[in-house]
């Protein structure tokens, strides 16, 4: 590219077309100065002054040296403050609803149609989001994870029962949870092999099955030593430890014989964490009576 | 414009005939908008909130990130709930810059295809998320996540740790020497296996200015060398516990951005 043209200050208006040239020239070809088109100048000056009226109303610059932060604009627009008002208005919409669930006693919550209709609403959709991962859809439960739409309960399926249950959880890490540990009486070796094999029988036999009764008479008291403290006596259980009634159809971990003897050699001792300080009181309450209501609620 | 002395088209010549000028210039317009948005954030004192109880991922941990980042959990999973009604309620509290200060990289993200993960820890039990893991439909049948069996097991490959670790310190990740030099060993103390695991609390639970802030079991059920199973759960059951939201004031001006 050159530019043979002199240096000029009077605008070199083209023969030909009769425009104004920019003054460069490429191997005898000039280039004209043609004005950018109307439209074209008008959005551009448009945006600007959008721009400037964006600053002035919303957060826009960052923070020089010397200033606390950046501009806050007059609108004080935040994103954080709007979602703390979005739920300080949910609480408030729901506030009458919550303190009622949250302070008339369970029994009285149940008796009343209207609350207790809500209390199941806001706790299917509470136990949907957090429950069912464990507890299946509707409670139906999984190996290892109780059933909930049943009457056969670890804890006690009492309303009451149940809201501890969720709040403090079962040997979760808040100081107030349900716990207790099944030994892995095989793993540890508290007991032989065989005498684990006897036990099993027992346990078999204890559920109404045909058993060996050979091994069923030598567990008697491996039975009575080792397992009766928790689970009684007669094998019936004991909510208080969260021990499971035996003598039933029921099994948390599988009821064959190789699932029992699994148990029996190195038990899960199943963890349930604590949902106290996830959920407000009153979605403790709603819970509660979502899974009291799911089949079982004493 | 006609009889105007064109002053800006006879010096723009010096641009159009010189390509290093015309370079040199297209970077200093350029980079006047990006300094305008980055260097305010290097002085800044509110770019990370102030939040008690953020300390860097222990070995174990990081560890499990890694394994987490390898699998491409990211590309399912965000951990970042956005400030909305919605996402509140489903998930908690909204992140915050200072919980993703230690990640390198950082797990935000938009697109779920399974839920946001920020603050997954403790919502289930250990054995929960190794079953869920091994087989995810056994637990959720509706679920499309792929299975990760082959972590159960897998030993947990600890000979780059320290290396990691030293990586993000020069990073400035506030890892002291002394956790640098024990993190396999802190990673096995972690992870339940009979060694001292006093030091490894007291570390990061000094960084984190509170008590207890490591959580040390046996994460996978399974004793011994810590699988991969132990660092990606141990990793899992930290997330979005570290910051105590009863001290944390949404009010402060120093917050409300």
């Amino acid at each position: 590219m050159t530019d043979r043209s002199p240096e000029s200050h009077a605008p070199e208006i083209d023969a030909h077309s009769g425009i104004e040239t920019t003054g460069h020239e490429w191997d005898g070809i000039k280039e004209l100065n043609n004005p950018l088109p109307r439209w074209w100048r008008f959005i551009f000056w448009a945006s600007v002054v959008v721009a400037i009226v964006y600053w002035i109303l919303m957060p826009a610059w960052p923070a020089l040296p010397g200033m606390q932060g950046n501009t806050t604009g007059v609108l004080r627009q935040s994103d954080r403050s709007e979602v703390a008002a979005d739920i300080t208005a949910m609480k408030a919409e729901r506030s009458a609803l919550s303190a009622k669930l949250a302070s008339v006693d369970a029994a009285s919550i149940l008796k009343d149609q209207g609350l207790s209709q809500l209390a199941l609403s806001l706790g299917e959709s509470a136990f949907g989001d957090n429950c069912a991962a464990c507890h299946g859809a509707g409670g139906r439960g999984a190996r290892g994870y109780p059933t909930l739409a049943d009457d056969v309960w670890l804890w006690g399926g009492s309303l009451d029962d149940v809201e501890r249950t969720l709040r403090y959880g079962i040997r979760s890490s808040h100081p107030e949870t349900h716990t207790s540990e099944m030994p892995a009486f095989g793993r540890d070796q508290f007991l032989t092999r065989s005498q684990v094999g006897d036990l099993v029988e027992y346990v078999v036999a204890l559920s109404r099955r045909e058993a060996d009764a050979a091994a069923v008479a030598r567990a008697a008291s491996l039975f009575e030593q080792n397992c009766a403290s928790c689970h009684g006596a007669t094998g019936l259980g004991d909510r208080t430890k969260g021990a499971p009634n035996l003598t039933d159809a029921d099994w948390l971990y599988g009821g064959d014989r190789a699932a029992i003897q699994r148990t029996i050699h190195g038990p899960r001792n199943g963890v349930m964490p604590a949902w106290g300080d996830r959920f407000d009181p009153a979605t403790i309450r709603a819970l509660a009576i979502y899974v009291h209501s799911l089949g079982g609620g004493e | 414009m006609a009889a105007r002395p064109n002053w800006l088209l006879r010096n723009h010549k010096i641009f159009e005939k010189h390509t290093f000028i015309l370079l040199v210039g297209i970077l200093v317009v350029v980079a006047i908008g990006g300094l305008i948005e980055i260097v305010p954030l290097f002085y800044l004192k509110n770019t990370i909130e102030k939040v008690e109880g953020m300390r860097p991922y222990t070995p174990l941990e990081l560890a499990g990130q890694s394994i987490y980042v390898r699998e491409g959990c990211n590309v399912c999973h965000s951990q970042m709930i956005r400030p909305l009604r919605d996402e509140v309620e489903r998930y908690g509290h909204y992140s915050l810059a200072a919980e993703s200060m230690y990640d390198h990289p950082f797990q935000w993200g938009s697109k779920r295809t399974g839920p946001d993960l920020a603050r997954v820890g403790g919502k289930y039990s250990d054995e929960w998320q190794k079953q869920h893991l091994i087989d995810p439909r056994s637990l959720v049948p509706e679920s499309i996540m792929p299975p990760y069996a082959f972590l159960e097991g897998r030993t947990l490959d600890l000979s780059n740790i320290s290396a990691d670790l030293k990586a993000l310190k020069l990073e400035g990740v506030p890892y002291t020497r002394a956790m640098v030099e024990t993190a396999a060993d802190d990673a096995r103390a972690q992870a339940g296996m009979d060694l001292d695991a006093q030091t490894l609390q007291d570390g990061y639970s000094a960084l984190a200015g509170r008590k207890g802030s490591v959580t040390i079991r046996d994460f996978d059920g399974e004793p011994g060398e810590p699988s991969e199973m132990d660092a990606l759960i141990a990793y899992l059951q930290m997330l979005g516990t570290l910051v105590d939201f009863k001290t944390y004031e949404a009010g402060d001006l120093q917050n409300q951005r």
